[in-house]
């Protein structure tokens, strides 16, 4: 049997997919028009936030072959001629078929605005339609959106990320989002937008673009004008037909090819699927019944009985920041139902349920502003779930995660719920998968039952769906480190201590399994450096690539040097060397927002003659590379300032100089201000210090980075020595419970009783633990040596350092610079 | 093929990897001394093009030796190149054996 598909989109792919994992016997063909294999368009937006094109790939063109598939890539199918049953490419290669797939998707849908040609107007369909016009965003302030739907939306939120001071949101319907939510829900997602720096017009009918070449601005039906730079249009779509009306088969009146149930269209040989099919008057605008339509097809083929039906268009918007849902029949109102609205114009929450008129069922709903318990709701809808007698708990939030809802658990869901609605896997499936494979991590959920794989949407669900599982099972779901060992990180570092272990291979002989891998290595690494404070390139393959060269890793594979600058505070003579070192091997340097000097773009065969030479003026490792004690930033206190009530920058050398180098589950900062105006920034440290008048105030678990928060009071008006006995215990404590590569401030969260039990533990010392945490703390200061030191010594260590075990003296020939501002800077990757 | 002296087994530091020039080639080469087995693939990392893989760290996955590159932990497998997690391109694997101490690596000729 011979088969065709035009088009490799998602659905294309789909179709090759379920056809070749069905042990029937055909010869397959797929004619693509885009240049590279089906990609992952639902995430298309994930390319302004810096994901290369490979990433979206679904395939490659390795697994076509693999598959016996033969695969045009570039070559769109140009004519179909179905008395011959064959159909002729753009490159002119003819094909025959005894079945064609017609998987052309949809185009987006450019409403014929005077002046669309011009350069800076964009559509958002492809990669290269991204590429395009993030490369044109770089000189842009000014950006618009013609669209207020699901997906302008999106691309409005792309404009965003890629840095546009203002963007316009222009929709020609009264509210956005018209097709998902309804007037209250729109109004409260306008202002949601807006503070977000996104400016909605609704009600606006754009009537002509304005500009030369290139756009400058748009001009409204009503006179009014709005300048812009960069415009992307995202009317709607346009489903491709062209091919099926040229081969006189049956389109829509507004397109769209149209099908039956079993996906034929007006010719029985041809099938069409996806964006392009018209169902019963409808087009599916979504992944997932377009993967419903791929298996209906296969189905026809392979003589199985299967049909399509109406399939449930709930969506979630993937913005970040702002959270949107819409599930089955939102709009649905009185008599045919009873509305139950929670708006809260404070926090910009707006949620809406229609629940049957009997009050048993829920229909549809709508969420702006916290869409957590979206998932939920729909499983509810979708499988006709009895209400609980006060249905309002449902958007009230009552519990975290709406967990404690007796109508909303996991558990209450029938067999037959559909957990993962693009790969339409259902509950039963995969607990069956849970208790018959043995399955304990969400990751061998995903690969044995495909759930999880497409959007990623339901990825919470599949985690309480294990968890619950394993627990009716008698498992006990437990922090495991990784695959090669059946503990969690606290129990392995009491194991270690208990037996007295100081190599890895020790550990996994005798606690683990297996070979390692680069979870466990590191993490091993790290509790033994943690404990025994030994040289930790004695076992330098089991350390993380920063910590085995002891430099960060950079882009193009060169590293960078941080020489310990403690406080902050240094020598006009220090600062020359660090010059003159920087000129000699040609590194770029930069003030770090930790108060010291990074030079980067060393080549490793250089690094140990950098250390050298920097250790000769007296410098030593800052460990920027080590899950280590960083800096203690400083601000210049009583010494200078005039404000200043204590010596900041001297209680700030006296810290660093402590714990420095010390490792941890994660790295460790800290700062000492010296006065109440902060500008240390300590109370966004692991630990940070702020003088009072009558000493020191102690603040712990706070961070920058992804998630930032603010450190807590632990202690006040401390002096000196107690402020350090009660970091000691801080650290130690931190260092022997924590959960690898946990920041101090996520290990408090975790932590039951929070803050006040710490205190209770640290100050208190509850736990009775203080003394020995003391002695440990100064066992690991007295045994501190400066980790380059003992590498550029130890000729076996520096024997390590180059790029070619076999050419030692060659440089990475690879690795490129170009110039930036009178310094260098690494080349960009691809 | 071509049997061409890499380095010493010594060269190579126990359960990782290290980096061999071959004419204009880079190839990565890993002692897993663990499992007394020798592999070598392409030292270039196909997810963003760097040549590093040299440096990863090395170990299994359900029983598959792989090396992990450093730069965002794509995995790969040193038996059939295969990427492990994600669909970045397969590694080249070359054929590697150790007689007397001395590493060699088979190359077309
Ligand atoms: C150099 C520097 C940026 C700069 O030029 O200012 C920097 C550079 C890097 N930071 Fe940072 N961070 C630098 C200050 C900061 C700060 C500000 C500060 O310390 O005051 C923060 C936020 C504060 C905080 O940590 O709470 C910061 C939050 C992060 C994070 C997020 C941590 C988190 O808990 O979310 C990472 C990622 C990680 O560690 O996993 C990170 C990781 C990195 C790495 C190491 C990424 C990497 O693995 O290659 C960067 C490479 C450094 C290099 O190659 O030398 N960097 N990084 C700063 C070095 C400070 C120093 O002297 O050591
Ligand atoms: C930015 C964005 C975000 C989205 N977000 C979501 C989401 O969150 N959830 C969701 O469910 N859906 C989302 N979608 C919609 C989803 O991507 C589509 O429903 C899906 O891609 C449809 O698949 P398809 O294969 O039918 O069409 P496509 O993926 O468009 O594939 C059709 C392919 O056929 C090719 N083609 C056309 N004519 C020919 C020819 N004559 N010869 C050869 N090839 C041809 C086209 O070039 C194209 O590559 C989003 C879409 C976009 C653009
Ligand atoms: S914020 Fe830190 S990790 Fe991110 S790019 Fe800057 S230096 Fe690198
Ligand atoms: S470069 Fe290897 S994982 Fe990104």
């Amino acid at each position: 049997m011979k088969i065709i598909v035009v088009g490799n989109g998602m659905v294309g792919y789909k179709f090759c997919e379920k056809l070749t994992s069905q042990s029937i016997k055909c010869q397959i063909t797929v004619f693509a028009e885009e240049t590279r294999p089906a990609y992952d368009r639902v995430h298309l937006s994930d390319l302004v936030n810096g994901k290369s094109p490979e990433e979206l790939s679904m395939s490659s063109v390795e697994w076509y072959r693999e598959r016996g598939i033969t695969l045009h890539l570039a070559d769109p199918v140009l004519h179909i001629d179905r008395c011959d049953q064959k159909v002729t490419s753009f490159s002119g290669i003819e094909a025959y078929y005894d079945y064609l797939v017609l998987a052309t998707g949809s185009a987006p849908f450019v409403p014929s605005i005077q002046g669309v040609e011009k350069d800076g107007v964009f559509v958002y369909r492809t990669i290269e339609d991204i590429e395009q016009l993030t490369s044109y965003a770089k000189k842009a302030q000014i950006g618009a959106v013609i669209g207020g739907g699901l997906l302008g939306l999106e691309a409005a939120k792309a404009l965003l990320d890629l840095g546009l001071e203002e963007i316009h949101v222009i929709e020609s319907a009264p509210r956005l989002m018209p097709r998902q939510i309804d007037d209250r829900g729109s109004q409260m997602l306008k202002s949601k937008l807006e503070s977000m720096r996104i400016r909605v017009h609704t009600n606006k009918v754009t009537n002509r673009i304005i500009g030369n070449e290139c756009i400058s601005g748009v001009q409204f039906a009503d006179g009014s004008e709005l300048f812009l730079q960069m415009l992307i249009i995202s009317a709607g779509i346009k489903p491709r037909d062209e091919l099926a009306v040229k081969a006189g088969l049956s389109v829509g009146a507004k397109g769209g090819i149209i099908v039956n149930e079993k996906m034929q269209t007006s010719d029985k040989n041809i099938f069409a699927i996806g964006e392009c099919a018209l169902y019963e008057g409808m087009i599916y605008g979504l992944v997932a019944p377009g993967y419903e339509m791929a298996e209906v097809a296969v189905a026809q083929l392979t003589q199985a009985n299967k049909r399509f039906s109406y399939y449930d268009m709930s969506t979630k918007l993937k913005l970040v920041g702002v959270d949107v849902a819409s599930f089955g029949n939102p709009f649905a109102c009185e008599p045919e139902c009873k509305t139950l609205i929670l708006e809260d114009k404070n926090k910009g929450i707006y949620k809406r349920i229609n629940i049957s008129a009997d009050g048993k069922y829920l229909i549809g709903g709508i969420l702006v502003g916290e869409a957590k318990d979206y998932n939920m709701l729909l499983q509810i809808t979708k499988n006709k779930i009895l209400l609980p007698p006060n249905p309002e708990d449902l958007i009230l939030g009552t519990g975290g995660e709406g967990k404690e809802n007796s109508a909303t658990k996991i558990t209450d869901l029938p067999e037959e719920a559909i957990v993962c609605s693009c790969e339409s896997v259902n509950k039963g499936s995969i607990c069956n998968a849970i208790i018959a494979q043995n399955i304990e991590s969400i990751e061998q959920v995903k690969k044995c039952t495909k759930a999880g794989t497409g959007c990623g949407g339901c990825t919470p669900l599949l985690q309480e769906l294990l968890t619950a599982t394993m627990k009716t099972q008698g498992k006990y779901v437990r922090n495991v480190l990784c695959e090669h060992f059946q503990y969690s990180r606290q129990e392995i570092l009491d194991l270690i201590k208990l037996k007295g272990f100081r190599t890895y291979d020790e550990v996994l002989d005798t606690i683990g399994k297996g070979d390692g891998c680069e979870i466990c290595k590191p993490a091993i690494a790290s509790i033994l450096a943690s404990l025994w404070n030994e040289m930790i390139l004695k076992q330098d393959t089991i350390q993380d690539t920063n910590d085995r060269f002891l430099a960060n890793i950079q882009k193009g594979g060169t590293y960078s040097v941080v020489p310990r600058i403690p406080g902050g505070e240094i020598s006009p003579d220090k600062l020359i060397v660090i010059g003159q070192i920087a000129k000699k091997y040609g590194l770029y340097t930069k003030i770090t927002g930790g108060q010291r000097i990074d030079l980067f773009g060393a080549h490793l065969s250089d690094l140990p003659l950098i250390w050298e030479e920097l250790i000769a003026a007296g410098f030593e490792s800052g460990h920027a590379y080590g899950k280590a004690m960083r800096t203690v930033k400083s601000c210049i206190g009583s010494t200078w300032c005039r404000f200043g009530v204590q010596d900041s920058v001297s209680f700030a050398i006296r810290i660093e100089e402590r714990y420095k180098g010390i490792r941890a589950p994660h790295k460790l900062k800290s700062a000492v201000s010296g006065c109440i105006r902060e500008c240390a920034e300590a109370q966004s440290k692991d630990f940070g210090i702020i003088a009072t008048e009558k000493g020191w105030n102690l603040y712990v678990c706070g961070n920058g980075g992804t998630k930032p928060q603010h450190a807590l009071l632990l202690a006040s008006d401390l002096d000196e020595e107690t402020c350090i006995r009660y970091i000691d215990r801080f650290l130690m404590f931190y260092i022997k419970t924590a959960d690898p590569l946990t920041r101090t401030a996520t290990w408090l969260n975790k932590m039951e009783g929070g803050i006040n039990y710490l205190r209770n533990v640290v100050v208190n010392d509850s736990l009775g633990m203080a003394a020995q945490w003391e002695a440990e703390m100064q066992q690991l200061v007295n045994t501190f040596k400066c980790e380059w030191k003992e590498a550029i010594n130890d000729p076996q260590i520096r024997k390590r350092f180059c790029h070619f075990v076999n050419a030692p003296m060659e440089k990475d020939p690879t690795v490129e610079f170009v110039p930036l501002r009178n310094q260098v800077k690494a080349k960009d990757w691809k | 093929m071509n049997w061409f002296l890499a380095c010493t087994e010594q060269d190579v530091p126990d359960n990782g990897g290290a980096c061999i020039k071959y004419k204009n080639e880079q190839i990565a080469v890993f002692n897993f001394k663990r499992r007394g087995e020798w592999y070598a693939t392409q030292n270039l990392c196909p997810h963003r093009q760097q040549m590093v893989l040299s440096r990863g760290i090395i170990g299994t996955q359900e029983g598959e030796p792989k090396v992990a590159c450093p730069f965002h932990k794509k995995n790969y497998s040193l038996q059939s190149g295969k990427c492990l997690n994600g669909s970045e391109q397969s590694l080249k694997i070359y054929p590697i054996k150790v007689e007397n101490g001395m590493v060699y690596i088979g190359v077309e000729e």
